[in-house]
């Protein structure tokens, strides 16, 4: 019977082409300005790390006192300093752990044809490789005993390694950063989280994931500068030694801790090494710490822009409007046809026929909005840059998923609102229509 | 075939309540073509809604080929008007939108028919009533006459044990209501039951059997005069 009430829904929409097409306008426009601020929305709100986001933590230590954290509504600093990261680090208390900053460094290729150009970097330990499961292309991380060796190695992305080596494995052959060479240990595969969880502070959460990794205890011991925020609560004073011995905060920290008894007790770790702070003279109040998960640090971190949820509430409501007039539309076009219905009930139909009819029809109905509000999202994501950054925008793209859900979404929503305009068909008392005709 | 027993049809409003229907009883046996009069408003449409299970009634019991229709469910009323009964309405009551194919084929869809039986039953149902010429056409490129043929084919097209005929030639003009009535006839001599609604006292002649309503009850056509002295008139002009 599909095919046939399909077939009578087609031929209803062509009886009244008017009618049809405000109705499938309303659905199209509806669905199109939802689909296009969800795009936007779906990007920012995106879990970038599904299968580890709830043992991924970053730890935040308050250094500064309630004073200074009285501007945060009483949180811990964002990031951390060198003395707590160093000290956390040491302690080894998660499964896997590194301390983290941007660094921008000077890339001088082999190929004298080349120019020097510079890239953005990260240094931080080998153990984020794992925590963050960062595929590679050729060889591996570097290892420990290099972190410890405060070796001269590096992992470059899949990008570079295309731009230096033509896509060679180059691993074993050196690259030479900021006037220095470095043995390339691994190259990794196509990797650019979004959000970029593990430095929202730094980066707003949407900058291309960087290709060029190193140590950290290399980075540190050439003073590489940190090419990201750098806040300090009183002068540092003069010197790289004084800066990073400060109380400055300027690193990202992440612990991987497999299970919540790991979490909860690592929770008791900050809090007693706080409380050790406290003992020692540094710190001059209660312990104040916080462990956040993947997805409570980029809600906490607000990474999704308020625009994209304030744009997707708007549009919500803009489509529930134009379901409301499709409600109308169905009702006039489905009571129309009281005489039509009170045949069908005495040939043979139940109501439950009745339904699945003029509930097909509005699939149908649905599905043209849906092809309307396709090509409409689609003009749409292109012209999110202007109301969104361009790198927000950039991330909103129509790929296979957003079409079958906006295909889904017009179809769901006109059964939806064709439900009362059907009910009120199948109501139709047949002896009365055809006492009236 | 058909049985109403002390069956009444009563629409109540907040002040008042209305039989359209009283005390109704009547007996129709397989195979009979009964007439049913009745001036307007007596309860003859009425009658035919509830024996059509189009409409439910108030109390008292109705046996249709021997079940109790009461306490049917609307899908259970659906699939017994669907299988048992075919309907002739004065106002033809064709889809607009639907050629006379389609509109033949709509009581065979809702039976689940595979599509080769359905399109014998249709072609059939319509060389029967001489329009499989005509299949392709839409209602309203059709005489009245034609649309009522139309609908007698629909209603044959499903092989009912029982037909329901609203005047049928309500709306035709003399000639045209001969050919129906004729077709009717035929159809009956065939073996169908045919109840049929009309306030003509001609075609109530041409039946085998008249009940007569008034004010929602059966009575005897002698408490009505005018009318069995018209029907009494017809019979015996009639060529049989």
């Amino acid at each position: 019977m599909f095919a046939y009430y399909l077939q009578l829904g087609l031929r209803s929409l062509r009886k009244n082409p008017l009618l049809t097409a405000l109705m499938v306008m309303a659905i199209g426009c509806g669905v199109a300005a939802s689909m296009t601020t969800y795009s936007v929305f779906r990007a920012t709100s995106n879990n970038p790390i599904p299968q580890k986001s709830s043992v991924l933590y970053v730890p935040q230590i308050d250094n500064w006192g309630p004073e200074d954290a009285a501007d945060n509504k009483g949180e811990p600093p964002p990031a951390m300093t060198y003395t707590d990261a160093m000290n956390l680090i040491r302690d080894h208390r998660a499964r896997h752990q590194t301390v983290l900053y941007p660094a921008d460094l000077s890339v001088v290729p082999n190929d004298p044809s080349m120019l020097p150009f510079r890239e953005n970097s990260y240094a931080w330990y080998t153990d984020a490789f794992a925590m963050f499961d960062i595929p590679f292309l050729y060889g591996s991380a570097w290892t420990q005993d290099d972190d410890n060796a405060h070796a001269d190695v590096a992992v470059i992305g899949r990008e570079l390694n295309d731009k230096l080596f033509h896509g060679a494995n180059s691993v074993g052959r050196d690259i030479s950063l900021n006037g220095r060479q470095y043995r390339i240990t691994g190259v990794i595969d196509t990797w650019n989280p979004s959000p970029l969880f593990f430095d929202v502070v730094n980066t707003n959460g949407f900058d291309d994931a960087s290709e060029v990794f190193i140590p950290f205890t290399r980075a540190v011991d050439l003073k590489i500068p940190t090419n990201g925020n750098n806040n300090c609560n009183k002068d540092p004073g003069p010197g790289w030694d004084s800066w990073i011995h400060s109380e400055c905060i300027w690193l990202a920290y992440w612990a991987e801790l497999p299970s919540t008894a790991d979490a909860d007790s690592y929770r008791q770790y900050l809090t007693g090494y706080s409380a050790e702070q406290q003992r020692s003279g540094r710190f001059h109040w209660a312990p104040n710490t916080r462990l956040r998960n993947v997805t409570e640090w980029l809600d906490y971190q607000k990474v999704v822009p308020q625009e994209a949820k304030v744009s997707l509430l708007v549009s919500l409501g803009f489509l529930l409007i134009c379901l409301v007039n499709t409600v109308g539309l169905l009702l006039a076009k489905f009571m129309k046809r009281a005489p039509e219905i009170g045949v069908r009930r005495a040939l043979g139909a139940s109501r439950k026929e009745i339904y699945a009819q003029f509930l097909i029809e509005a699939g149908a109905i649905g599905l043209a909005g849906g092809l309307i509000g396709l090509l409409l999202t689609g003009l749409g994501v292109l012209g999110v840059t202007l109301v969104f950054e361009p790198d927000i925008a950039k991330l909103a793209t129509l790929d296979v998923k957003l079409v079958l859900l906006t295909l889904l979404v017009a179809v769901m929503a006109t059964v939806l609102a064709a439900f009362y305009p059907t009910w009120r068909a199948a109501q139709v008392q047949p002896a009365w229509q055809l006492k009236s005709n | 075939m058909l049985k109403m027993t002390h069956l009444s049809k009563v629409y109540r409003t907040e002040v008042v309540e209305t039989y359209a229907l009283r005390d109704f009883n009547i007996n129709v046996n397989e195979g009979e073509f009964v007439a049913v009069t009745g001036p307007s408003g007596s309860g003859k449409t009425t009658f035919l809604t509830i024996a059509g299970l189009l409409e439910t009634f108030t109390g008292g019991q109705y046996h249709l080929d021997g079940v109790e229709v009461s306490n049917l469910n609307d899908n259970e009323r659906s699939r017994i008007r669907n299988e048992k009964i075919g309907f002739i309405f004065q106002a033809f009551n064709l889809i607009p939108d639907l050629n006379v194919f389609d509109n033949v084929e709509v009581p065979l869809r809702y039976r689940g028919m595979k599509a080769p039986e359905r399109k014998e039953r249709i072609m059939n149902a319509l060389d029967r009533v001489g329009l499989a010429s005509r299949a392709k056409h839409y209602p309203a490129e059709l005489s009245g006459g034609q649309q009522q043929r139309v609908a007698i084919a629909r209603a044959l097209a499903g092989s009912p044990r029982l037909l329901l005929a609203d005047e049928p030639t309500g709306n035709l003009d003399t000639q045209m209501a001969r050919g129906v009535m004729e077709l009717l006839e035929e159809i009956h001599r065939e073996g169908a039951t045919i109840v049929m609604v009309t306030h003509d006292p001609e075609l109530a002649a041409r039946a085998q059997r008249n009940v007569h309503i008034i004010d929602g009850q059966v009575v005897d056509l002698a408490e009505d005069p005018r009318f069995h002295h018209a029907v009494h008139q017809a019979r015996a002009n009639s060529p049989a």
